[in-house]
């Protein structure tokens, strides 16, 4: 009987068409070797001056000189302090509390310093808002030490004096005064109490002074909403875990909507207690972070959008709006009303609709279940942008009517859509000046670069929401010849005062209340009535302080955000809005909610954000949660729209992602060359692509990768309506994961809903695999069935790492963490491409091939016979809307390692406290304890990473260097790495009880992923502490280990996923 | 160590035969005092701030009394109360007393209340001896090199004469075989002949011996690979490694000496991985007061070593900015750049606190005799065999220590014994110190 089994060598074997298959069934080799065009010339062999005994000779020399170069040692200096600072103590890190503001990512964070460089970025445990920092925050400490830095002063590509550059501006800048002409502040989002007063002084004293506010990713909508209905320039706080149902019309919530931070809260609230947890129900376009977390989630195009928010405003305040939504997306919509109606006051709104009317709905909505999870009181000040003032400054500086414009923190020419009119208008100003640390798009076509201090360089104040403010404060002297923007604001104000002694005086003046300043610094954030103080009395006085900030922005000729007197009468008609205005905006919304053509979603990237950071070899190399790309940026489309427009994925021979590209046209400007992805989940008819790429300047050739977006985003809208073609050629990605799909393989993400959670014993949703032992199942964890002699590890400490699938969300700030803490080299695009990436920690996304998990197990087991076979081709695929699931692996640290048995010379062995050793300097590079791993999380170093041109990113330069953590080794090439669950800091907790003589006690050990989660889905401890976190959380039902059943005995539990699939 | 002024006695009694006369003779005016009194009291209450004839943190005090006579017209009397109570003084108003006190930079004097006038006679005694003459030191210089010259001269006389011995006694026979040889060649006999006839010589003997041939390959490969195996079991390991310092620090003075605690200075060997190359700020400690060493020590220097220590004490001055004229800071540094002796590799972790403070080990342990040692060098390999030999051996010091409790109780049942090795307590994974 004939098989009709295909077998094959490589996945172009099963293209029919294709040549090189052809080709290969006659030849060794696809094309000639030039072996006889080489020897066959006779001439040219006798000719050369090298023979066969002179090339010997000179490996002989050449070898023998090497090692006897080895064998002297360098000489190794070292040089003391002259005066050595009291704080610090060579070899002993420092912590220093900070606050970044780089204008699109806020948090409250710690600086771990050694030897007075900083190396890592922490979360502020402090900290009652913002103390987390996300996968950017994490990876800001490499942009201090880039080598692209501007490092003083220019002018005109010159580098200049600051004594030069204060006596020609200040000259410029009273000519400008006394020309008339405006003089613009155009800045990023400060929310800075001290900058704002400093620039009112500026504005004083210059009097024709003019302050955008000008945020790249545009909050505006939200802004003007919320400003329309509370009176304040702010954004509503959303606190997740007060919600139990939770809605959202394309909010990317635990992405960057409205500033992000929300992923702490919402985590807490999905961990199931009490067999409760909240119900999360996502409408959107694009599959982002949130909607891969919902526990159901409807692709609706964006113009579909805004009729879902119409509806849901019309169901639930129970008006009407007249929307055409298709059948099941209208049913879906009327269940997310009657769940949050059910809810009442447990329910919250969140809508990404770049229109001030949906946002208003949400508000109305939000305001209408009284939602605990919504807070208007103490809005978020972090986005403070407008939009029209943007545009108004634009048709100014056209006009000439701008003298001189400083820029701070700001990259027009990259970020506006209409940079052309920007750079147009630059030309026109008789002075302008750009704050920035690097000679970006912007800063090269201004006269002046003020070269601008990294944050963790500087000084400041931020008030993150009202009355909730943090202090920066330098970590390091500057590296270079910098300036920051407020202590140039003070010099032209006339004042000698530091900005240091500015924001002091400012503090103790009125925000303290009294309380210590050195005592607010040292915590980097200060809430008044904490620490001691009074409530009344220093809320009072924010109070008065936010109010004089209200005034400012009210001021038209002052602002923050420029508002002008027609947007005030609309304003104040906002405030009086009723219900039936709020109607009318319902009416608008559905009205404004027209496609044609495809409609285009811009979103911004876990990994890049704004793009500011591009020169980041770390976030380039971060793979997108959930497209699991890096290095790019693309266009994503849903499968039936790529089949329409003939989009298609390959792999090449080294299983390396292809795809085509596209070009995208809005309004007659169209961007080329986009790869294109094709993603589960986008919804039919739209597209998305992301922000943050395609920058020209300023930045490293390898990391001038993607394509800028910004140019699609007319209006400050994130939605589009759009035309694709197709285009020439083959785009190749650097994807770090080629398998989307679990295939049925249930027992990798465990995965149940809550219902079964709750009602079904653990043996059904969680159950333990089994082993035929004398035809009788047993358990796979019993010693009976082990082939290993079990080790007591009952002395001392075990460690156990647990992650909670729930908690969990993929936002890959664990990852930048651990390559910040391990020194983990980046190794470029091409290597990644090759399946050679480097990170210790990898979240694996997974699509359902069904539309749930639970389906593709029960398609796995029912199906028999030969046609599993055609089974498994579909269940490669993920389906149109899949269920996602993140799964965090790192090395599982296997009390029964495979990979130490194939160790040949006992590289990696086994600790006592439950860690697996990988010993660098004992490996020969075998690699067989990678092809052992059961994991996949051993990772060799193909090349040098380090002092290698051939991988000029941060390790190649001196400065970049000096991120490294001096307490785990750099690893050389040939060697294999691998998580090590930071034994490092284990041994540093464990050494410095030791040194006080006392007990550890639980919440001492960390790792650097777990240290990093603020969501609590990482957690690490030990377990032979029966009190501690961890020890209980093995003893948790939904606790289940990888891969259970291969007998290897991990010490990181998974805590399988449960979703909340009850309808209301 | 100029406060502890050693003498020869010879000069002693010139002095104090010197003093007696010199009391004598300004009897008229200086009361009595004892002088050998006032130097024991002088280096323990005044040495700290003053020298005799240099300023430093307070004024020089060599003959203070006269010159505050002469110069100032103030007597014994503002004296005392100088010393007894000088802020005092400097409040009633005293105009010299302020003038000193400003000069001083506000710094005012310790008050010395306990002493009585009669100490203070004694001290002012002191410092009103003459300066010291240094004839009888400089001779006995002179003689002491001149006996080490002579030496010197008296070997390579001995060694020159040797040399022409043979060289004479080569010439000789030279000579007596050319004459031998005309001889011969008068007489006519050939003297190759008789060479020719001597039979097989021997390495042709040994060539054949094929059994000897074999062995002695034998011997000669295992020895040369003995010796290529220590060569490159040695390569790397800088045992000995003893570099010229760009300053000449001599552990031997200070730890040993002086018995300077080790962790005085390489305070962070407590607390941190690194036991710290000490800042120059810490050497000013003590530095600023002594800016050069004893007669006997400087002199040894020279002769043992070949090192001027006042030179190597201007050189630390010069590094961190010190001013000797101003005793004041001038701010102008020069870092020092030290050689680095214990280099471990990057892939090994070593922490100095968990073996000092933790372990209680002596730094002697690992660095060896360093309170001998002129110039430091590595007296341990430093392999990784070292280390691991005194994990097995070394126990670990649980007592008293909390953290130990535990698992102490639990590992000495398994194990049977009531002290832990290091290694019994896992230290000797791999893990610990490679990561």
């Amino acid at each position: 009987m004939s098989s009709n089994k295909k077998y094959w060598k490589s996945v172009e074997e099963l293209n029919e068409n294709s040549s090189i298959v052809e080709t290969l069934k006659q030849n060794e080799f696809v094309s000639e070797i030039p072996t006889e065009e080489f020897l066959g010339n006779k001439k040219s062999l006798e000719s050369s001056s090298t023979t066969r005994r002179d090339f010997l000779k000179y490996v002989g020399f050449s070898t023998a000189a090497a090692s006897l170069a080895a064998c002297e040692g360098p000489v190794v200096k070292s040089i003391p302090y002259v005066v050595q600072p009291e704080e610090i103590i060579p070899g002993v890190a420092n912590y220093y509390a900070t606050t970044i503001a780089n204008g699109f990512d806020f948090a409250s964070i710690l600086i771990k310093t050694r030897e007075g460089r900083p190396i890592k970025i922490e979360n502020n445990t402090l900290a009652k808002t913002q103390g987390s920092a996300n996968a950017r925050v994490n990876a800001s400490v490499l942009d201090l030490y880039d080598n692209m830095r501007v490092k003083s002063a220019m002018k005109d590509g010159a580098p200049i004096t600051w004594e030069t550059f204060d006596a020609e501006t200040n000259v410029a800048l009273s000519s400008i005064k006394n020309s008339g002409k405006d003089i613009v502040l155009l800045t990023q989002t400060f929310a800075s109490p001290s900058t704002s007063k400093l620039i009112a002084e500026f504005q004083s004293k210059y009097g024709n002074v003019r302050h955008v506010v000008y945020d790249a990713v545009s909050e505006s909508a939200a802004l003007d909403a919320f400003e329309a209905k509370y009176g304040t320039r702010g954004l509503a706080t959303y606190d997740f875990e007060k919600a139990m149902t939770i809605v959202s019309v394309g909010a990317d919530f635990l992405g960057d909507w409205q500033g992000g931070g929300f992923d702490a809260g919402y985590a807490k609230g999905r961990v199931p207690k009490n067999g409760r947890m909240s119900r999360h129900i996502q409408f959107e376009s694009n599959m982002s972070l949130t909607g891969a977390n919902a526990d159901k989630r409807v692709p609706v195009t964006p113009s579909q959008q805004k009729q879902v928010l119409a509806r849901l405003y019309s169901l639930i305040t129970g008006g009407s709006a007249a929307t055409d939504l298709p059948e099941n997306i209208d049913q879906a919509v009327q269940k997310a009303a009657s769940a949050l109606k059910k809810a009442g006051s447990n329910g919250v709104l969140a809508t990404g609709i770049n229109d001030v009317n949906a946002q208003t709905l949400a508000l109305a909505i939000n305001s209408a279940l009284s939602s605990k999870a919504f807070d208007p009181s103490t809005p978020i000040l972090t986005r403070q942008g407008s939009n029209k003032a943007v545009s108004q400054l634009v048709t100014d500086m056209l006009a000439g009517k701008v003298g001189g414009i400083i820029m701070s923190g700001v990259n027009p020419l990259y970020t506006l859509p209409n940079a052309l009119d920007f750079a147009e208008g630059l030309k026109k100003t008789e002075l302008s000046i750009a704050f920035s640390q690097k000679a970006d798009e912007s800063a090269l076509a201004a006269q002046y670069i003020a070269a601008a201090p990294h944050y963790l360089e500087s000084w400041g104040d931020v008030e993150l929401k009202k009355g909730h403010f943090s202090l920066m404060q330098p970590t390091i002297r500057p590296l270079f010849d910098t300036r920051q923007f407020q202590q140039a604001l003070l010099l032209w104000n006339g004042s000698d005062m530091s900005f240091r002694e500015y924001i002091k005086t400012n503090w103790d003046g009125g925000i303290l209340g009294g309380n210590s300043f050195n005592k607010a610094l040292q915590d980097g954030v200060y809430v008044p009535g904490f620490m001691g103080a009074s409530p009344g009395s220093a809320s009072t006085q924010t109070n008065e302080i936010s109010g004089t900030d209200l005034k400012d922005e009210n001021d038209s000729t002052v602002v923050g955000v420029g508002i002008s007197d027609e947007d005030q009468a609309t304003n104040e008609t906002a405030n009086g809005m009723s219900i039936g205005t709020i109607g009318s905006a319902a009416r608008d919304l559905v009205s404004s909610a027209k496609a044609e053509g495809m409609e285009l979603s811009l979103y911004t990237k876990v990994g890049m954000g704004d793009g500011q950071q591009a020169n980041n070899p770390w976030l380039q190399e971060f793979p997108d949660p959930i497209t699991r790309t890096s290095w790019d940026n693309y266009v994503t489309v849903s499968r039936a729209d790529a089949e329409k427009l003939g989009f298609e994925h390959s792999n090449d021979a080294t299983g390396g992602l292809n795809g085509n590209y596209a070009e995208l046209t809005v309004n007659g400007i169209t961007v080329k060359n986009i790869p294109v992805i094709i993603q589960p989940g986008q919804a039919k008819g739209s597209l998305g692509l992301s922000f943050g790429y395609g920058r020209t300047a300023g930045l490293k050739d390898e990391m001038k990768t993607g394509v800028n977006a910004y140019p699609l985003y007319q209006d400050f809208n994130t939605t589009q309506n759009v035309s694709i073609k197709k285009e020439a050629g083959i785009h190749e990605f650097a994807c770090v994961q080629l398998q989307n799909t679990l295939m049925g393989r249930g027992d990798i993400i465990k995965d149940t809903t809550l219902e079964i959670f709750n009602t079904r014993e653990r043996q059904y949703w969680n159950p333990m695999a089994m082993v035929s032992l004398n035809h009788e199942e047993t358990p796979v964890t019993s010693p009976k069935v082990d082939l290993w002699d079990e080790f007591d590890r009952s002395m001392g400490h075990h460690f156990n790492l647990a992650i909670d699938l729930n908690a969990c969300t993929g936002c890959g700030a664990c990852v930048i963490a651990c390559h910040a803490e391990n020194n983990v080299p980046v190794v470029g695009k091409e290597e990644i491409r090759r399946s050679r990436d480097m990170h210790w920690l990898r979240i694996d996304r997974y699509y359902s091939s069904e539309d749930t998990f639970t389906e593709d197990v029960t398609k796995k087991e029912d199906t028999k016979g030969l046609s599993i076979i055609d089974a498994y081709d579909e269940m490669e695929h993920a389906a149109d809307n899949p269920q996602v699931a993140f799964q965090p692996v790192m090395c599982q640290h296997c009390n029964h390692a495979p990979c130490e048995t194939v160790c040949p010379v006992a590289a990696t062995v086994h600790g006592r406290q439950g860690q697996n050793q990988m010993v660098y300097n004992r490996c020969v590079g075998t690699r067989y304890c990678g092809n052992n791993c059961p994991y996949k999380v051993r990772r060799f170093n193909w090349f040098l990473y380090n002092k290698n041109d051939e991988f000029d990113y941060h390790m190649n330069d001196d400065l970049g260097r000096m991120v490294l953590n001096p307490d785990v080794t750099v690893r050389s090439r040939g060697v294999m790495e691998k998580c090590s669950m930071c034994i490092q800091m284990t041994q540093k907790t464990i050494l410095d009880a030791k040194r006080d003589g006392r007990v550890i006690e639980d919440g001492e050990f960390h790792t650097a992923c777990s240290a990093a989660c603020s969501s609590g889905a990482i957690k690490f401890g030990d377990i032979n502490d029966e009190e501690s976190v961890v020890a209980k959380l093995k003893e948790d039902d939904r606790m289940y280990h990888l891969l259970e059943h291969v007998g290897t005995k991990p010490n990181v539990q998974y805590h399988v996923k449960v979703r909340n699939t009850t309808e209301a | 160590m100029i406060q502890v002024i050693y003498r020869k006695l010879a000069s002693k009694f010139l002095n104090l035969g010197l003093i007696i006369l010199l009391t004598f003779s300004t009897s008229l005016y200086a009361q009595d005092g004892d002088p050998e009194k006032g130097k024991s009291l002088y280096n323990t209450n005044c040495a700290a701030c003053h020298q005799l004839d240099r300023k430093m943190t307070g004024p020089a005090l060599r003959n203070v009394a006269s010159r505050l006579q002469e110069e100032q017209g103030l007597g014994r009397d503002w004296l005392y109360k100088w010393i007894r109570n000088s802020s005092g003084l400097i409040k009633s108003g005293d105009d010299y007393a302020n003038q000193i006190y400003e000069e001083y930079n506000g710094v005012a004097m310790t008050a010395y209340p306990q002493f009585s006038d009669s100490d203070i006679d004694d001290i002012l005694a002191y410092t009103a001896q003459p300066k010291e003459e240094k004839t009888a030191d400089v001779d006995g210089e002179v003689a002491t090199t001149g006996t080490t010259e002579g030496g010197g001269t008296s070997n390579r006389l001995i060694l020159g004469a040797l040399a022409l011995l043979f060289a004479l006694l080569a010439i000789s026979l030279v000579l007596v075989r050319k004459t031998l040889n005309r001889f011969a060649d008068a007489k006519g006999l050939t003297v190759e002949a008789a060479e020719k006839k001597k039979g097989f010589p021997i390495w042709k003997a040994f060539v054949q011996n094929q059994f000897l041939v074999l062995v002695s390959v034998i011997i000669l490969l295992l020895t040369s690979a003995y010796f290529v195996y220590g060569f490159f079991m040695q390569i790397g390991i800088d045992q000995g490694y003893e570099p010229i310092q760009p300053i000449h620090y001599s552990h031997r003075i200070h730890a040993g000496e002086n018995a300077i605690d080790c962790k005085y200075c390489h305070s962070s060997a407590r607390v941190s991985k690194h036991s710290g190359i000490p800042s120059l700020n810490v050497c000013m400690n003590c530095h600023k007061s002594i800016y050069q060493v004893a007669e006997e020590t400087q002199q040894m220097g020279i002769e043992e070593y070949g090192v001027d220590y006042n030179a190597e004490i201007q050189k630390l001055y010069k590094a961190v900015g010190w001013d000797e004229e101003d005793q004041s800071y001038t701010g102008e540094t020069q870092p020092v750049k030290w050689i680095r002796i214990h280099n471990l590799p990057d892939f090994a972790y070593f922490n100095h606190s968990q073996h000092v403070a933790v372990g209680g080990i002596q730094c002697q342990e690992c660095h060896g005799p360093v309170q001998e040692m002129e110039i430091m060098y590595q007296y341990s390999p430093l392999t990784m065999g070292w280390c691991i030999n005194c994990h097995r051996e070394t126990e670990v010091k649980t007592e008293g220590n909390e953290y130990y409790t535990k698992i102490h109780e639990e590992l000495s049942k398994k194990y049977g014994v009531d002290k832990l090795t290091v290694a019994q307590m896992g230290g000797l994974e791999c893990g610990k110190c490679h990561y």
